[in-house]
């Protein structure tokens, strides 16, 4: 995946502070990453992790603190209004839930004409046949254009907001949580959907979720944040099979529940003692430390003194960890039998 | 579909066509509307409709009364009453609207501005609207009255000036809710400017409180208006006004009584009506954000196919410990009865975990809430038995149903912060429903509360009991939840999606928890969830629901194993886990159907790939297939024939 063209999103150091009273949050510290064009990046942690921050930093609705955002070489930090009009071309967005994502009183056809609109389009006729082609691309009727959003069920609504994140024949589309509201059966097809998208318009995604299955399915590249502090970074299948460099992904990895009984067993027995009752999140995190220390099971006293450094940990990924590898060595010892991660997540049958 | 078709050729904004179609089935709305239209109009074409000049005085007929000649009588100069209070009314009525447009078309768009900008925006004009009201308004117009003397309309526009700050905060506290909603920031992405943003999406859903305080902002106006004309500020003497009639009547009221009837008369039903229509509006308005018509019915219990499956009551077979038999849910409602939940059979045993599996408006939920006798305003459970212990809960009396409910059925729902109360402590919480089941003192059941949150493993169960709901963490408010269920030691705990709104460290936490909680006190555990890694992880036995009807029921291993109904083979192979990454999903292609358009035959056989003839002509009943495998698919041995083999 990795090719040296000028990557398409460029993160760079980005901070994004919120003052909560005298107290400052910080809710990106540092972070890093790239989308090459065409590629879909997965941003995965659990809730406050500040996944979702790094999408409102991108389209500009989060305060950014330090650090710049490159949008095709172009930098968009902070823009003007007028600017970050001319942004929204590029870089549109699907978010979770597709309920609320559609105003109530107004047609489809005027819910995805409206970029077209906003963007300078004046002809009605033409406005329209972009409405229906795109209609077509996310497989729904034509007739569409004249209902409701009340008249859709979820599956269908989060089609429509994938339309209008296209009318605009963007680069970048950042999803956020954009499948977690949805069914199994309807989640698979919207996932399918994503997928050809993809391919026919060369689109690059910033996929932001917290199920690592569905995340490693779609995504080429995955960052995990924690606390608002990039963890590992890496291809999807290095972070989330048995390879992952980090604590944390290992936890988040092995929390998932796998849908086979016997090989849950297994892999609860394994894992069960290691990483359960981990304290609360409210400890007070310095500056100067790893803020997954007061959790890891591995944490030594240089974890506490010290804030680690993003380094080379596997071809192409990098992990923020004084312990690694030997953590990971730890665990081996730890386990008699190699059922863990593997045979969890490859699970017979199609 | 003939909504359906409505909504399209009439095609403006569902809402205000909603609202008007609530409106106009309040009789009192229609009322005060035809009331209000019918004095307009009378007003305007006052020209036309008034029988004298409202200034022709005739000193023959002063007084008179009621007569032939002038219907409601004249006055102390012999003009004619009912022409007056024509003429009066175009006056009276111009200076409502006055008051109204000033109000509205300031008071809306800084109620707009302070809610969409906020921050020093909204400090200013929220500051600007307190001041206002701190003006006492009698005292301002008075003085503008001063300066303009006589200038009615002046005198309205600074009443409506004054009456700003009403709907500047109604309109803003508006704003700022619906400003929230995702869809308002999918407009700034999709590259809306501001005036855009407000116009076509905060606008058109502030609207309704607007109208109601426009109308009731009208009463107080005519209210006002009719005061100063009394007092004679606002008009010569000749120039007819309401006001203006009833202070005349007043200097004559020892001579003829019934001068104050007309004027006065008119004054309070104008008002009244204002006002009524104010209020109807308003409830046409929280109708339509509120969800459901009044009128549906409380949950009840009816009674209709007792006979279909006489099982016997529970007769001591070990360990059984719920027996359900034929379950159905339909909901209410003037269209008719429209079944949700259709013929559902299961068992759960003691010390056993039995998953129902299935996608939004399965009925999974409907099916747990029937149970607990908790089904929500609409919905009422038609037929069948649940049988606990020998009893019957469906038709057991609510009283003797309250004594089971917690100490020995429990339920845990998916949104754990909202069956806290925000306003008591958790502890507080926990001690009150601890001496509801036993009768201990306050010392020993704050004791027992505090272990009940150590067993649901909180790190600081004292810390935990002086909290309120909002201080705690999703996670920590399920582990709350599960201590309240715990509270009345129930032999059966129904846990609808429990950890769905949580992150996976922490579900697998619950899960942990539930699992041990289980293994101590041998309580059974029904778990609703839509996750089959949830399922593989804590359930014995499953339960797959589509459309109302369980299609699938066996062990757990056997499910994954050898599942034998296509729709359960479909959701497993939709899980991303089992694909190859990047590869196509093999998804079910089509849509959950609504209750009203579930297929009259195998209610999957629309979406199913191996639909065939029989599929589609009559119901399919539940088959078994195997021990303790059920399968509600007739083509099963065609379809699984080698899965079988």
């Amino acid at each position: 995946m990795m090719s040296p063209k000028t990557p398409l999103l460029i993160v760079e150091r980005l901070s994004v502070r919120y003052r909560r009273g005298r107290r400052i949050f910080n809710a990106l510290d540092d972070v890093t990453f790239e989308i090459q064009p065409g590629e879909t990046v997965g941003l995965v942690g659990e809730s406050g992790s500040g996944k979702s921050t790094a999408a409102k930093a991108i389209l500009g609705l989060a305060p950014v603190h330090a650090g710049s955002i490159l949008l095709g070489g172009k930098d968009i930090t902070r823009l003007s209004f007028k600017e970050r009009r001319e942004t929204y071309r590029q870089v549109q967005i699907v978010f979770q839930d597709p309920y609320s994502s559609l105003n109530p009183s107004r047609t489809i056809g005027d819910t995805l004409s409206e970029p077209l609109e906003a963007f300078g389009e004046r002809d009605h006729r033409r406005r329209r046949d972009r409405v229906y082609k795109v209609l077509e691309q996310v497989h729904l009727a034509s007739a569409a254009v004249d209902r409701y959003p009340w008249q859709f069920s979820g599956g269908q609504r989060q089609r429509i907001a994938i339309a209008r994140a296209l009318m605009s024949s963007p680069r970048l589309v950042i999803l956020d949580e954009a499948v977690s509201s949805l069914d199994l059966s309807i989640q698979a097809q919207v996932l399918n959907l994503l997928q050809e998208l993809q391919e026919t318009a060369a689109l690059s995604y910033l996929f932001i979720s917290h199920d690592l299955g569905v995340v490693r399915h779609l995504c080429d590249r995955v960052v995990v944040l924690y606390r608002g502090r990039v963890m590992e970074s890496g291809p999807a299948l290095s972070i989330s099979g048995q390879n992952s460099a980090h604590p944390y992904t290992y936890a988040l990895n092995e929390a998932v529940p796998v849908p086979n009984p016997d090989a849950q067993r297994a892999r609860r027995a394994a894992v069960g003692a290691l990483l359960t009752s981990v304290p609360g999140d409210t400890t007070k995190i310095q500056d100067q430390q790893c803020v997954f220390a007061p959790r890891c099971p591995w944490n030594q006293p240089q974890c506490w003194r010290e804030r680690p450094l993003l380094r080379p940990a596997y071809p192409n990924g990098v992990v923020a960890c004084h312990r690694y590898p030997e953590w990971r060595s730890e665990i081996a010892r730890s386990e008699p039998h190699d059922t863990l991660a593997g045979n969890g997540t490859q699970v017979i049958r199609n | 579909m003939s909504v359906l078709t409505d909504q399209v050729a009439i095609g403006p904004p569902s809402h205000s066509h909603e609202l008007v179609r609530r409106l106009i089935r309040n009789p009192v709305a229609i009322a005060a509307i035809t009331f209000l239209g019918i004095v307009t109009l009378l007003c305007i074409a006052a020209p036309i409709t008034a029988p004298f000049d409202p200034l022709h005085q005739d000193l023959e007929r002063v007084l008179s009364g009621p007569t032939d000649h002038n219907l409601l009588g004249t006055d102390t100069l012999g003009r004619d009453v009912l022409s007056r209070l024509l003429y009066g009314g175009r006056r009276s009525l111009l200076s409502v609207l006055e008051g109204v447009v000033v109000v509205t078309a300031l008071g809306v768009p800084m109620g707009l501005a302070a809610g969409y900008a906020g921050g020093w925006v909204d400090r200013v004009l929220s500051k600007f609207g307190e001041t206002i009201m701190a003006l006492p308004a009698l005292i301002i117009v008075l003085v503008v009255l001063a300066v303009l003397p006589q200038n009615e309309d002046a005198a309205m526009i600074s009443f409506g000036l004054i009456g700003i700050p009403a709907i500047l905060r109604v309109v803003r506290s508006a704003t700022l809710r619906v400003r929230e909603d995702l869809y308002v920031a999918a407009a700034r992405v999709s590259g809306l400017n501001h005036l855009q943003i407000v116009g076509r999406h905060i606008f058109p859903r502030v609207w309704g409180p607007v109208i109601v305080q426009a109308s009731l902002f009208a009463a107080y106006a005519l209210l006002f208006e009719t005061g100063i004309a009394y007092l004679g500020l606002t008009a010569d003497p000749s120039t007819p006004t309401w006001g203006g009639m009833v202070g005349e009547a007043s200097t004559a009221i020892q001579r003829q009584a019934w001068l104050l009837v007309p004027s006065g008369t008119l004054i309070a039903s104008t008002i009244l009506a204002f006002g009524l229509l104010g209020d109807a509006l308003r409830d046409a308005v929280v109708m339509g954000e509120g969800g459901l018509a009044h009128g549906a019915p409380r949950s009840v219990v009816t009674r209709r196919d007792r006979d279909a499956d006489t099982a016997e009551p529970l007769n001591g077979r070990s360990g059984l410990v719920l027996r359900v038999r034929n379950l159905s849910v339909s909901t209410m409602r003037s269209a008719g009865e429209i079944p949700i939940v259709d013929g559902v059979t299961f068992d759960v045993y003691a010390g056993e975990t039995l998953g129902i599996i299935g996608e939004s408006g399965c009925g999974k939920s409907v099916t747990a809430l029937a149970v607990l006798r908790l089904l929500p305003q609409g919905l009422r459970a038609i037929g069948g038995q649940v049988y606990w212990q020998g009893d019957d809960l469906l038709s057991i009396t609510e009283r003797s149903f309250d004594g089971l409910r917690g100490s020995s059925l429990a339920y845990v729902s998916q949104e754990p912060q909202s069956s806290l109360d925000p306003t008591y402590t958790v502890g507080n919480q926990l001690v009150e429903l601890i001496r509801h089941h036993q009768r201990v003192s306050r010392r020993k059941a704050r004791s027992s509360a505090i272990a009940l949150l150590r067993q649901v493993e909180l790190q600081n169960p004292n810390q935990v009991a002086h909290a309120y709901a909002h201080e705690l963490s999703g996670g920590m408010a399920q582990r709350v939840a599960i201590a309240f269920a715990l509270a009345g030691r129930p032999k059966l705990l129904i846990a609808d999606e429990p950890t769905t709104a949580l992150d996976v460290t922490v579900q697998a936490e619950i899960l942990g928890l539930l699992r041990r909680l289980q293994r101590e006190t041998g309580m059974a555990l029904i778990l609703i969830t839509h996750n089959w890694g949830v399922i593989a992880d804590i359930c014995d036995r499953a339960v797959v629901m589509y459309a109302g009807q369980i299609v699938e029921q066996s062990g757990i291993q056997e499910m994954f194993d050898r599942p034998l109904h296509p729709y359960t083979l479909g959701l497993l192979n939709s899980h991303p886990s089992l694909a190859e990454p990047g590869s196509r999903l093999s998804s079910i292609p089509g849509n959950v159907p609504s209750p009203a358009s579930w297929a009259p035959g195998c209610r999957f056989s629309p979406r199913c790939r191996f639909v065939a003839e029989e599929c589609v002509k009559t119901p399919i009943p539940l088959i078994d297939v195997g021990p303790g495998h059920a399968s509600r698919c007739v083509r099963v041995d065609q379809i699984f024939a080698k899965a079988s083999a």
